[in-house]
């Protein structure tokens, strides 16, 4: 079996990989031309972080797999992302809102991370810190300016908040690969940074003039390697040329 | 008279290697070495091999290959035996490693420099106004276009005094 702190690296890699790919999507795609770049920065960040913590994943288990053999040689059971990362980009509006939601909880995520008790993981996370201030800077500012917007942005925004809301329940999961790393002072303990996320996302949303649905949150699964049917087709893509041409290189 | 010849310590010593490497230029920004930029963190050498410790600016900075390469190259060609590098996140990258004479070559080269980093640069929520002076005409009378330019370390800029678009290397 591999030792938890495996697991929980890979984690950390995996949210960013599948977030980054997601929002690289937007390529040559974006609704104006500064947004295009912007979001190819943002997914740039992402990947680059996660090649940092997939590096590490493979060091940490020492079978020889680097973080391009994680990225492009496991299937989608084997990836440990969280649910809302995998979601399909959808508009512009659901896009900036699943960064908003994900950006907000990585700050305080990578800002305990940052005193962990393993100074490479600490490194990493203290890096990736200063960058997702940037990144919520840029989605809080989006989510104002579209929730209080137009009619129609105002629409679109709450439609993406109702969608997205209930898969946030998964952000602050923990397990036993959690419960091994904190005794060691390895990993937080997340369960305290739920409340400041949520006064951070409840204050834009409500300056935003959206509503929180009251819904219940939803069945998490995807620490555990269960997703919803979008992510399979997502690694298609990004794996495929990887796997057609093994060990190809340019 | 017998002529005194450099010995390979003095020729190949760290010294000599931060002096190979103030020419090795960041791809993106040709003014600026990865010395001065602050991506070389420290040089060691043994034996005539190089180990150059370096870090990243932006966690997803293409430019980072071609920089490894470059610095691998410029040790190479000047005498040295090997060279290893190696990476280290810790501490954390940041602007204010520039030196104030490589922020001027920034401005002479037409990007604005990097300021000082302070705690309300980073402030992560809200409409947020941000301003640069203009490296052209000098003008406070700026407005941000964009948080992100063509590469991760620059926003986007207008001088309303000379119209003139601009980058601003970010305070990071």
């Amino acid at each position: 079996m591999a030792p938890p702190l495996f697991d929980y690296v890979l984690r950390l890699g995996d949210d960013r990989l599948v977030l980054g790919h997601r929002l690289s999507e937007w390529c040559g795609h974006g609704p104006i031309l500064e947004e295009d770049i912007a979001t190819a920065n943002i997914a740039l960040d992402l990947i680059g972080q996660a090649t940092f913590f997939l590096r590490l994943a493979g060091q940490i288990e020492g079978k020889g797999r680097d973080e391009d053999a994680l990225a492009y040689w496991r299937d989608e059971n084997q990836f440990s992302n969280v649910q809302m990362a995998e979601l399909p980009r959808g508009d512009f509006g659901f896009t900036i809102l699943r960064q908003f939601l994900f950006d907000a909880w990585s700050f305080h995520h990578l800002d305990a991370l940052g005193r962990s008790t393993h100074a490479e993981l600490a490194g990493l996370a203290a890096k990736a810190h200063k960058e997702v201030r940037y990144h919520l800077r840029h989605s809080s500012e989006w989510v104002l300016r579209l929730g209080d917007g137009t009619e129609e942005s105002h629409r679109r925004m709450q439609a993406a908040l109702d969608e997205l809301w209930p898969w946030t329940g998964e952000l602050p999961y923990q397990d036993e690969v959690d419960a091994a790393l904190r005794a060691e002072g390895i990993a937080p303990d997340l369960e305290p940074l739920r409340a400041p996320w949520e006064s951070m996302t409840k204050d834009v949303l409500g300056r935003a003039t959206l509503t929180l649905p009251a819904g219940p949150m939803r069945m998490t699964g995807g620490r555990k390697g269960r997703h919803t049917e979008h992510l399979g087709h997502m690694l298609a893509e990004m794996q495929i040329v990887a796997r057609s041409h093994p060990g190809a290189s340019w | 008279m017998v002529a005194r010849h450099a010995t390979d310590e003095e020729r190949l010593s760290p010294e000599s290697a931060l002096a190979l490497l103030q020419l090795v230029k960041d791809p993106e920004v040709p003014v600026l070495s990865v010395v001065e930029l602050g991506v070389v963190r420290g040089v060691e050498v043994s034996g005539g091999v190089a180990t150059v410790t370096i870090t990243p600016t932006y966690s997803g900075c293409p430019a980072m290959e071609v920089i490894e390469a470059g610095i691998t190259a410029a040790l190479l060609a000047g005498g040295f035996r090997g060279v290893e590098l190696k990476t280290v996140y810790a501490p954390v990258w940041t602007t204010d490693w520039m030196s104030e004479a490589a922020k001027e070559k920034l401005r002479a080269y037409g990007i604005a420099p990097p300021g000082k980093v302070t705690a309300e640069q980073l402030v992560p929520l809200g409409r947020t106004v941000r301003s640069a002076t203009c490296p052209f005409c000098g003008s406070p009378n700026t407005v941000l276009e964009s948080e992100f330019g063509a590469t991760a370390c620059k926003s986007l800029h207008i001088c309303h005094s000379c119209r003139q678009p601009f980058e601003h290397f970010k305070t990071f």
